[in-house]
């Protein structure tokens, strides 16, 4: 069966050859094996006869090359397997860069990965001058690095400290700031693409490189280990080695080979084929899957259309509200944002403009977010919105109060929706004359940071209400997870056993800073203390009674929020804080303490989690996994907490739980959800 | 039939006095922090609008068509169209007026007109030497040509021009606009104290206005960059008084002149619209008539005399309307002096004045001042030159509603010799 062609190659009358890539049937041009191969042919047709000039462009209109095709990345089994496919890569692309003629890409829209790699193989490289053209090498994002010769030749182009500072970060730039780098050559119209090809061809100005000077020095060995380790010592800040061997091995790879430009390629192949098979890139590889599932709409057959808010109302300018109303408008809607407090509007107002200004950069745009975000002291805005989120402060009578108000004025079709955290939906909805209409939609904070957001089904909510406050956080580029309203919906109810349980061992006298360490050594982002004192240790005590009943939270809590120690905002929680910054105490490590320490914060929260799906807070163990990773930054190398459980195994989990029962109390007891085994399949 | 012209809202900005620096907003900025509240609360959205006009007599180089720019930051959309108008310190009144004639014209149903001014941002230019030296320095290629024409720069060279100074004089009689209130002041004996007494009354109305909540539901809050809000005109002094207004010395004749800042409108920053309607747009979107607009008159005089411009403006509408000045149950004259409004009140009740300018047989008689600016004016309020002219119609709509009255007239003095003067009518009540 002839496979589909993914290159189209058409030689001009003068001799130049237009190689267009447009993966048949597919969003975007990703390059897998079936489409090297075709490309090997090509680059066997053009060297029997060969052309004046090269051109390479994408004949999509959304972008050049995303990068490889990482389903096929789940394929691989083996590292022997890997290196034969690298090296077959390899062998195509060093051809393509070795064809003694001008070659030119030209770039719009995203170009990544190993789109951006076979980019370099190319003299030149053209942008279109817009900010959605993006250039980079994100592969440590997915626990490898660039494969396909890209470290070799990015380097080569830019020069190793910015090559290697952004392949490190896996930072995605604006077309913009790769020209400034050096290593995008022409920022232009994408209507002058084919006349500046031309141009270039006929020209063939000097090839773009890193400094001579700096090439130079940094062929010898010293000099590079210099760089090298402060590089390690930056990485070191962001990502542990342990957890996170890749940039590691990006960092060894150049330090080692880094003066040799024939052997670092042949080492690239043998590095990146390493990684490969690591539990870190096949983790990463399924959290990168999860979240491409929740962010299409693809597993919610029913979803409707994303993009049918067009008007947005908040109502309540505080931190919450004030936030996603920003983020809404920052995404394209119109928004507009209730409160009687004028002070309150004023400072969300001015978050909003600092957020624009980060993401848009462009004042034009940033002037264009700050019309759409209109100030409604009156709340005029209820009568013409498509969505209303209530944003208030945690308190029934007011919540239905705020409904009861709005619920006439509003559209017939207007869906109206709580950022409530805590509070039932049924509840709220009980002064609605039509309580279907309301569902929830929790952001969480800082909702410009936090991807996920719950979106909740009261026991009422219609079908098609959910649906639509579904499709809105797909509209604003939000990951919505389907959870069911019962108290914490899923990721506090997960969070709080973690939190309480640390707190309770602090209180036994182990030391904060210890157990913070663990937990981060673990993967967590932020130690349960620290993350304590961040949200804010009175919201922590109100969701703890909330969920867990009085009798089980911590005196310590207790005492702190009483004494007004109510975290990093008062600036004493468990810590002291000077600014931005918690001032952790000394310890002495005692030895062998740890593993139990490790297990008594995160075995609770796997065991809520087994509760949660038991439960049916969400559909699936897939979601869930996605719900946690995004909702509390647990361990993403770790593939998420069910994921976790499945490769440490069922039985093993239960024996481990009733150990810690055994010490430590039933707190730990394994809950009802462990004997449905089709939850562990 | 022609239609009658409806006035069915409105909203203003407050009005920021201007400091030693560009202030936080632009005109268009002004513009829009305006009409974005007034425009949610309506039946019919931005979209809807026939057309934008906007007064606005100093627009920045990146405000072409000031008109244009805010009304697609409003949402109006690309098929809207808008356009600025500019008649000096009547701009915003000029601008109500054209969307009069449009809807009476059938060729609009539905119009947002306004002004607005930032006249803070008032642009600070290079003078002419300046402007050709830097041509010069441009063309220069060589060193040697490069140092030369760097040796011409001569310091008075760095002398700026300041555009609002410029702006506030006119130029075909050499006089600042202060000077043709003196001249006015002379004319009828107008004392410095009558004139401080004046500034002393408008403060003060504007403050009790503000206290007994007059401006709710005109005034829409400002919200700036970092995080502040403004809600209310920050030209008023709470604490003005005659004993402090006398203190003041003269800024334009110096130093025998009466007129003083303390007596004068303030350099303000500020946007003022009105929403106008079609009796076809009114059934439409059952919209309610705040009042309408029932004549418009624009007259020369004198550009030395320009602060009597509302007599010149208003008589003929008092005349082609078989009204008296009595029978105006409320008036707004612009306060772009204190000396200018007491002066068109003398002017009114002098029979020489009456006869030999207006050609009337005798006086018209007397404006009883609790039925004039009853909440202050622009000596407290500021007078953002392109904004005042809207502001003066809205303010009156809204004191006719409020008061339950009948008839009103807002009026004001341009600077070049000109007087625009709107008779407005309540809405049915």
């Amino acid at each position: 069966m002839p496979t589909k062609q993914k290159w189209n190659l058409e030689i001009d009358e003068s001799g130049i050859a237009w190689l267009a890539i447009n993966v048949p049937g597919a969003k975007l041009n990703t390059l897998d094996r079936v489409a090297l191969e075709q490309l090997e042919l090509i680059v066997d047709q053009l060297n029997i006869d060969l052309p004046r000039g090269l051109v390479l462009y994408s004949s999509k209109d959304n972008g050049f090359v995303a990068g490889a095709e990482i389903n096929e990345f789940t394929r691989i089994e083996s590292v022997a397997q890997a290196q034969a496919h690298i090296a077959f890569a390899h062998s195509i692309f060093d051809r393509i860069e070795a064809m003694p003629v001008p070659k030119v890409v030209l770039i719009h829209g995203f170009c990544l990965g190993g789109g951006l790699e076979l980019a370099l193989t190319f003299d030149y490289l053209l942008a279109e001058d817009v900010p959605s053209c993006k250039l980079g090498l994100p592969e440590v994002k997915l626990g490898i690095h660039p494969g396909y010769g890209g470290s070799v030749r990015l380097i080569e182009r830019i020069g190793a400290p910015k090559a290697m500072d952004m392949m490190l970060g896996g930072r995605v730039i604006p077309a913009r700031a790769a020209k400034k780098l050096g290593l995008v050559d022409q920022l232009l119209a994408k209507r002058y693409f084919k006349v500046a090809a031309r141009d270039f061809i006929r020209r063939v100005p000097e090839k773009h490189q890193a400094p001579k000077l700096q090439a130079h020095a940094l062929k010898i060995s010293w000099l590079r280990s210099l760089l090298a380790n402060y590089l390690e010592k930056q990485v070191a800040r962001r990502a542990s080695r342990e957890h996170y061997p890749a940039p590691y091995a990006l960092i060894k790879l150049w330090r080692q080979f880094g003066a040799n430009r024939d052997i670092m390629l042949a080492e690239e192949i043998q590095s990146a084929s390493a990684l490969f098979t690591t539990d870190t890139a096949r983790n990463l590889v399924r959290v990168f899957f999860l979240q491409e599932r929740l962010k299409s709409n693809r597993n919610q057959a029913n979803a409707g259309d994303s993009g049918n808010i067009k008007h947005l109302h908040v109502i309540g300018a505080g931190v919450m509200g004030g936030d996603i109303a920003a983020w809404s408008a920052l995404r394209g809607l119109r928004v507009t944002l209730q409160d009687q407090n004028p002070k309150s509007i004023a400072r969300a107002m001015a978050r909003a403009r600092v957020l624009f200004k980060k993401k848009l950069k462009i004042s034009r745009l940033v002037q264009a977010a700050m019309d759409r975000l209109i100030p409604d002291l009156n709340g005029a805005g209820v009568a013409s919105a498509d969505l209303i989120i209530e944003a208030i402060f945690e308190n029934l009578e007011a919540k239905q109060q705020v409904f009861a108000d709005i619920q006439a004025r509003a559209k017939e079709s207007a869906v109206l929706a709580s950022n409530t955290s805590s509070i039932p939906i049924e509840h709220i909805a009980k002064t609605l004359d039509n309580p279907g209409r309301l569902v929830g939609i929790h952001f969480f904070n800082p909702v410009a940071k936090m991807q996920l957001v719950e979106v909740v089904k009261g026991r009422r909510t219609r079908k098609n209400v959910l649906d639509a406050a579904h499709a809105y956080t797909l509209q604003i580029g939000r990951m919505p997870v389907r959870v069911k309203s019962k108290p914490g919906f899923l990721v506090n109810r997960v969070l709080m056993p973690y939190l309480i349980e640390a707190v309770r061992m602090l209180d036994e006298g182990v030391n904060a800073s210890q157990i913070d360490q663990v937990a981060t050594r673990f993967g967590m982002p932020m130690g349960p203390i620290e993350l304590a004192d961040v949200v804010g240790l009175d919201i922590c005590l109100h969701v703890a009674e909330n969920l867990l009943g009085e009798a089980r939270v911590p005196k310590s809590l207790k005492r702190k929020v009483k004494a007004g120690d109510t975290g990093k905002k008062s600036g004493q929680g468990y810590y002291l804080w000077s600014g931005d910054k918690a001032k952790k105490p000394e310890f002495k490590p005692p030895e062998g303490h740890t593993k139990d320490i490790e297990r008594r914060m995160i075995y609770p929260m796997l065991n809520e989690c087994v509760a949660c799906l038991h439960e049916g807070i969400v559909a699936s163990a897939d979601e869930l996994d996605a719900g946690v990773i995004f909702g509390t930054g647990f361990a993403p190398f770790k593939g998420g907490p069910m994921h976790m459980i499945q490769s440490i195994g069922r039985e093993k989990m239960i024996d481990r739980l009733e150990r810690l029962q055994a010490t430590y109390g039933d707190r730990f007891k394994p809950n009802d959800g462990w004997e449905e085994l089709k939850l562990f399949k | 039939m022609m239609s009658a012209v409806n006035i069915v809202d409105g909203s203003r900005t407050p009005f920021l006095k201007a400091g030693d620096k560009p202030g936080p907003f632009l005109a268009s900025d002004l513009a829009v922090a305006a009409a974005r509240p007034l425009l949610l609360r309506q039946p019919f959205t931005a979209q809807d609008l026939d057309e934008v006009i906007l007064g606005c007599v100093m627009p920045t180089a990146d405000e072409v068509n000031i008109a244009r720019v805010v009304s697609l930051r409003l949402g109006c959309g690309k098929l809207v169209p808008a356009y600025t108008v500019q008649r000096n310190c009547a701009s915003g009144m000029q601008a109500i007026d054209s969307a009069a004639k449009d809807i009476q014209l059938g060729r609009a149903n539905l119009v947002l007109a306004g002004g607005t001014e930032a006249m803070s941002h008032a642009p600070v230019m290079l003078n002419d030497q300046m402007v050709a030296w830097l041509g010069r320095w441009m063309k220069a290629r060589l060193l040697s040509q490069k140092l030369k024409t760097l040796g011409q720069l001569r310091p008075a060279m760095l002398a700026p021009v300041i555009g609002l100074l410029r702006g506030l004089t006119d130029h075909t009689v050499g006089l600042s606009m202060g000077q043709t209130t003196e001249i006015i002041a002379d004319r009828f004996s107008i004392s410095r104290e009558r004139m401080d007494a004046y500034a002393v009354r408008s403060h003060q109305r504007l403050m009790a206005g503000i206290e007994q909540g007059h401006f709710k539901g005109e005034i829409e809050v400002l919200f700036d960059a970092s995080g502040g809000q403004y809600t209310e005109d920050s030209g008023l002094r709470r604490d003005s008084s005659i004993e402090s207004l006398a203190k003041l010395r003269p800024v334009f004749d110096r130093p025998y002149g009466k007129v003083t800042a303390g007596n004068s409108a303030q350099i303000t920053d500020g946007a003022a619209w009105v929403i106008l309607a079609s009796d076809q747009a009114v059934r439409d979107y059952k919209l309610p008539v705040l009042g309408r607009l029932m004549d418009v008159n624009w007259a020369g005089l004198n550009p030395a005399q320009m602060g009597l411009g509302p007599v010149h403006a208003s008589t003929p509408v008092l005349q082609r309307n078989n009204l008296s000045l009595q029978d105006i149950d409320y008036w707004e004259i612009n306060e772009a002096f204190a000396g200018q409004v007491l002066g068109c009140l003398e002017a009114w009740e002098s029979d020489d004045y009456c006869r030999d300018e207006l050609g009337l047989k005798k006086s018209l008689g007397s404006i009883d001042q609790a039925r004039l600016n009853i909440d202050g004016g622009a000596v407290s309020q500021g007078h953002p030159v392109g904004a005042s002219g809207a502001r003066i119609v809205l303010h009156v709509l809204n004191v006719l509603k409020r008061e339950n009255l009948n008839r009103g007239i807002a009026t004001l003095c341009i600077g070049g010799g000109q007087g625009g003067a709107c008779l407005l009518e309540a809405g049915v009540k």
